[in-house]
């Protein structure tokens, strides 16, 4: 299954990924080549057959519903690339 | 040297703790700079918890399991206020703020942790190589790879930097290293170990596993690690995940009367020879110990690796979109050679920046096999055949108790040999991926030796048995130990 | 052409658990700094796990009994992916495939317009069929401070439980709209799950709206309508979607499918469409969470344990106090006035309880046998007082109940007082202006203001005397027949009396006297 260069870049938009013109050459041609080997996949017939989303087989874990320590302010924001005055600083949401 | 028997030479005062740590030291600084399995190291804080150890025992108190134990954390297991890289430059300066559950019961148990480890870059690669930091060599011989994803690890069990490690499988990054490496590695049953504190890679994949130089002190780590947490819900809490283990049976019940399978799937033209040749001798040894061998077949087994690289990728792409450059890790806002205009340049920028292209890849692939139109064709099917391949499991273990296969298809390849060829690396898994798809558990241990170009390199046997039977791989994990000895 | 409007809503309720949907951060950040209610798991850090709060389920399993919705014993979480600043993890756990429930109906009353009206009949009935409702964490507030090129992240909200109900395209206007948002507060208030004042945020609407032509089955392209912060506003922005949507389409023009946002200032909505732009959310079942099988036992329980609704409620009030309509109205329309009502009777009931039976008290008196009678008049004195006065003091103040200063204590002892007469009714709504600013004891009060009513018929009758002497003609008057002179002699008394005299025996003895 080939993957063209309008996919690849569709996909680095939603994947927010941007990729240089020569990744994008040698991405396109990798992940071709991957999809093309995933695709014996569909050589199996599996109408019949139950996805496995979880393979524990467990149901129903839940936790009380009781506060927990939080982290201190300090702690929260100690990796933050830009802060402001207890916030988490970005560049605006607004174009 | 076992664990039980190290610490007895702490209470004959034969050696210390501090001796302990001086001497992984001292291995660390004539090794490191050939080997590359340390990112960053606790050389200071190590010291101090071996001289804690030391007064408690002069004082007579008693030792947890692995008190005094110098040990090596792959660089994906949170642990507070240190650096935890996952190996990639957009965690390179992200530090900690707090425990994963399993280092907290190693701190627990009194291991010393003497550094963080080497790995492939967010824990995806079958060979260490992309890694943001570092190269790691395979001790064996410096040209080839030590294995991957925890080839860090690996290499500070094999080359007596530390006694034991921690590590992650997802697709084998425990067992394949392990293999490649001459060491023992158990990816367990999925479920039995939280992976609360474990950067995700693929979450109904992932399990946090131990790397030692013997069975013994395998199953002593997993002990300590293994058992229900209240913060993982995907961790088992009922008296299946049951963390005590019976050294004594493992060391004598041996293989009389068990029926085991050799999967013929496994053995197929891609093997080397001298690795079938040496899984043989093995299977033979444990014949002549009383076992039944049986041929089987687990018929999807061909499949594994394609149902492996949609589900991966398709976790992978959702479980990496937090390193987006807001909150921690690498921003490319900050960045005063990257230009951002405004919020999609910064997440846009700070990925293509911070991850390196296997990331990328499998983030591209992810998020194509998921998006509309493909959903149903990709992620649903490969939910189906993943099915298919845990029934070809549960069958099996109706006709035989255990599973025996080589852990790899190949003796550790060289460096830089596969990394053009993301299809080759992948390939490279054929052996390991299945149990992780299925779930079960599967340990790797050393079955011998090749000898190629001068060099002895290890050959890994692989032991894959029903759902939380480790202590049945233990078993006869031990008697093939014995046997080689 | 003759257009009707075809909308749908989208509704997210917060849920009032005490912590935080898949953590246990405090859950309630209305006081707090920013980012002081987060932890590893809700900031979204490398490594972590959620895990699900099981009083969130029982919350969204009792509004979905409520509602008459069905239960999906399967259900799951999903991830919803995309990239925005308040989403930490990149993707925000939700449900999509399996909602946990299904269907359910909100039944309104609506008034019905002028020219509809037949009679009596001035409103009608309709069900908003409620198409689903699932289960999802909240993520965290942007904010944007004016004309800066940056936006500040607080994550305190990240990760609150949101019950999010998707009604069916059944509204047909911005009247019916607001109504319903309107039930479902008071369904969210009596339940007791959420407090959904729409002002702070508990409870946000988004609409679907499109025209169709009136008798057709054809549904025209439809918009979204978002940011509307309040009943007022939904009725208003809908109003408005509405008529540009007619208008466009009039002029013969197409809608163009998009979100658009209200905005309060201009009071029109605006087209956001750049945020539209490609947002696949690649749904996948969420990993990390094993499935949810609900038992019917479980189920059971909670249908037997679901608080009263409003309904219920109004019919017990009606029963056990036999309250008229208005007062019922008031009472159940704020489920926090109602339980301070309750409170008082209780009160109340505490009180007649411990008072002994008196012999001579001043009023019809306390002899065996009279109490449930004398609970009854307290209990519809009560009423009346919160109804009409204690909510204009509420109102004037703009103080809700929960922080009101009477205690219910107090309110009560306030209606013994007057019960027993020992103060006007004049003087009674002093007291409670009194008490309502300082929440102070009403017996201080009228002691510090000498408010007491003089109930006393021999220092009555000396004044009524002096009355009576000092005022011939009245008198006079009232004995040669007329009754209106009656009342001038009272005024008179209580004159006297700088008001405190108790008209009513004020009343008899002057008829005593001048008979």
């Amino acid at each position: 299954m080939a993957l063209s260069a309008k996919q690849l870049k569709h996909l680095s938009r939603l994947a927010r990924l941007k990729l240089t013109d020569k990744d994008t050459a040698i991405f396109q041609k990798q992940l071709s080549e991957i999809l093309g080997y995933v695709d014996q996949l569909q050589k199996l017939d599996t109408d019949k057959v139950e996805p496995t989303s979880q393979v524990t087989g467990l149901v129903n874990i839940m936790r009380k519903d009781s506060i927990d320590q939080s982290l201190p302010r300090k702690e929260a924001l100690k990796n933050a690339p830009e802060q402001l005055e207890g916030f988490f600083k970005v560049k605006s949401v607004f174009d | 040297m076992t664990i039980p028997e190290i610490h007895k030479e702490f209470h004959t005062k034969k050696t210390t703790a501090l001796e302990l740590v001086q001497r992984a030291i001292e291995v660390i600084e004539k090794k490191e700079k050939n080997l590359g399995a340390f990112i960053s190291l606790d050389i200071e804080a190590a010291l101090k918890a071996a001289e804690k150890v030391d007064e408690r025992i002069e004082k007579g108190e008693e030792l947890g399991i692995l008190e005094g134990i110098p040990f090596a954390l792959k660089d994906n297991i949170m642990m507070k206020d240190k650096n935890v890289t996952c190996g990639s430059k957009i965690l390179e300066d992200f530090v900690a703020p707090y425990d994963a559950t399993v280092v907290e019961r190693l701190k627990k148990a009194g291991a010393i942790v003497i550094g963080r480890t080497n790995m492939d870059e967010f824990a995806m690669g079958s060979s260490t190589e992309t890694s943001f930091f570092k190269k790691t060599r395979n001790p064996h011989d410096f040209n080839r790879v030590p294995g991957g994803s925890s080839g860090g690890s690996a290499v500070a069990v094999a080359s007596g930097e530390v006694v034991f490690g921690l590590g992650s499988d997802t697709a084998g990054s425990v067992r394949q290293p392990a293999a490649f490496c001459g060491v023992v590695g158990l990816k367990p049953t999925y479920g039995t170990v939280s992976r609360y504190g474990l950067v995700a890679m693929a979450s109904s994949l992932d399990q946090i596993g131990p790397l030692a130089r013997n069975i013994i002190d395998t199953v002593l780590v997993q002990s300590v690690i293994q058992g229900a947490d209240e913060r993982d819900a995907t961790c088992v809490s009922d008296e299946r995940n049951n963390p005590v283990y019976d050294l004594e049976s493992i060391q004598n019940l041996g293989v009389k009367d068990l029926k085991i399978g050799i999967p013929k799937e496994y053995f197929t033209k891609g093997l080397d020879k001298r690795i079938a040749e040496k899984i043989g001798e093995a299977v033979e040894l444990l014949k002549k110990q009383g076992a039944q061998v049986i041929l089987v077949s687990l018929p999807h087994t061909e499949y594994a690796i394609a149902t492996y690289y949609i589900l991966c990728p398709a976790e992978v792409s959702a479980n990496l979109e937090r390193y987006d450059g807001i909150r921690y890790g690498y921003s490319a806002a900050v960045d005063s050679d990257e230009e951002t205009k405004n919020l999609f340049d910064v997440y846009f920028k700070s990925r293509e920046k911070g991850f390196g292209n296997e990331v990328k890849r499998r983030i591209l692939l992810g998020t194509y096999v998921l998006s509309e139109g493909y959903y149903n064709a990709y992620y649903l099917k490969a939910q189906k055949v993943r099915t298919l391949i845990a029934e070809d499991f549960k069958k099996v273990f109706r006709q035989v108790d255990i599973l025996v296969t080589p852990t790899t298809p190949t003796l550790p390849f060289k460096l830089g040999e596969k990394l053009d060829d993301p299809l080759q690396m992948y390939l490279s898994d054929v052996c390991t991926v299945p149990a992780s798809l299925a779930g079960v558990p599967a340990l790797s241990l050393p079955c011998g030796i090749v000898y190629e170009n001068g060099k002895k390199l290890p050959v890994g046997i692989q032991l894959i048995a029903d759902y939380f039977k480790e202590s049945l791989l233990f078993q006869v994990g031990y008697a093939i130990e014995k046997l080689q000895k | 052409m003759n257009f009707e409007p075809v909308i749908g809503l989208e509704i997210h309720v917060q849920l009032k658990t005490k912590s935080k949907m898949f953590c246990g951060c405090n859950n309630n950040s209305e006081e707090a700094e920013p980012n002081t209610n987060v932890c590893p798991v809700c900031l979204g850090m490398p490594g972590v796990l959620p895990m699900i709060n099981k009083e969130a389920v029982r919350f969204s399993l009792m509004v979905g009994i409520a509602l008459g919705g069905k239960i999906n014993c399967n259900s799951h979480f999903d991830r919803k992916n995309y990239f925005y600043p308040d989403l930490p993890k990149g993707y925000q756990i939700s449900q999509y495939k399996c909602p946990l429930i299904s269907g359910g109906v909100v039944e309104i009353t609506c008034p019905l317009e002028k020219e509809k009206q037949l009679g009596k009949t001035t409103t009608y009935q309709k069900q908003i069929k409620i198409k689903r409702i699932h289960l999802e964490e909240d993520a965290g507030k942007l904010i944007h401070p004016e004309g800066a090129d940056y936006s500040l992240v607080d994550l305190n909200r990240a990760g609150t439980p949101l019950l999010e109900i998707v009604t069916e395209p059944v509204i047909r206007s911005p009247q019916e709209a607001s109504i319903f948002l309107k039930e479902l507060r008071s369904i969210m208030r009596y339940l007791n799950v959420s407090n959904a004042d729409m002002e702070k945020g508990h409870l946000r609407c988004d609409a679907n709206v499109s025209l169709r032509e009136e008798g057709t089955e054809i549904l025209g392209t439809k918009t979204e309508v978002k940011n509307m912060n309040s009943f007022r506003a939904v009725e208003k922005a809908l109003a408005y979607e509405i008529k540009r949507q007619e208008e466009l389409l009039e002029k013969g023009k197409k809608i163009v499918q998009e979100t658009r946002g209200w905005d309060e200032t201009s009071e029109k909505t605006i087209s956001q469409r750049s945020k539209e732009e490609e947002n696949d959310y690649r749904y996948f079942p969420e990993p990390d969470l094993p499935p949810l099988e609900i038992d019917q036992r479980w189920i059971k329980e909670i249908k037997a344990k679901l608080p009263e609704t409003s309904l219920q409620r109004r019919e017990r009030f009606e029963t056990e106090y036999k309250l008229n309509q208005e007062l019922l109205k008031a009472l159940i329309a704020d489920k926090a006035l109602g339980d301070y009502f309750e409170e008082v009777i209780s009160e109340l009931k505490e009180w007649i309880k411990d008072i002994e039976i008196k012999e001579d008290s001043a009023r019809d008196g306390f002899v065996s046998g009279e109490k449930s009678k004398a609970l009854a008049k307290m209990i519809s004195q009560a009423a009346s007082l919160i109804v009409s006065e204690l909510i204009r003091l509420l109102n004037e103040a703009k103080v809700n109940i929960a922080n009101c200063k009477i205690s219910p204590e107090n309110f009560a002892e306030l209606i013994t007082i007057i019960y027993q007469g020992e103060i006007s009714q004049g003087a009674a709504k002093e007291v409670l202006g009194e008490m309502f600013k300082h929440g102070s004891d009403p017996s201080h009060i009228i002691d510090e203001r000498g408010l007491a009513q003089i109930n006393d018929p021999r220092s009555l009758r000396k004044i009524v005397n002096e009355v009576i002497e000092e005022n011939t003609g009245p008198v006079s008057d009232y004995k040669s027949g007329k009754m209106q002179a009656l009342g001038f002699l009272v005024g008179k008394v209580m004159q006297k009396s700088k008001g405190k005299a108790n008209p009513e025996i004020v009343n008899e003895l002057l008829r005593e006297l001048l008979s």
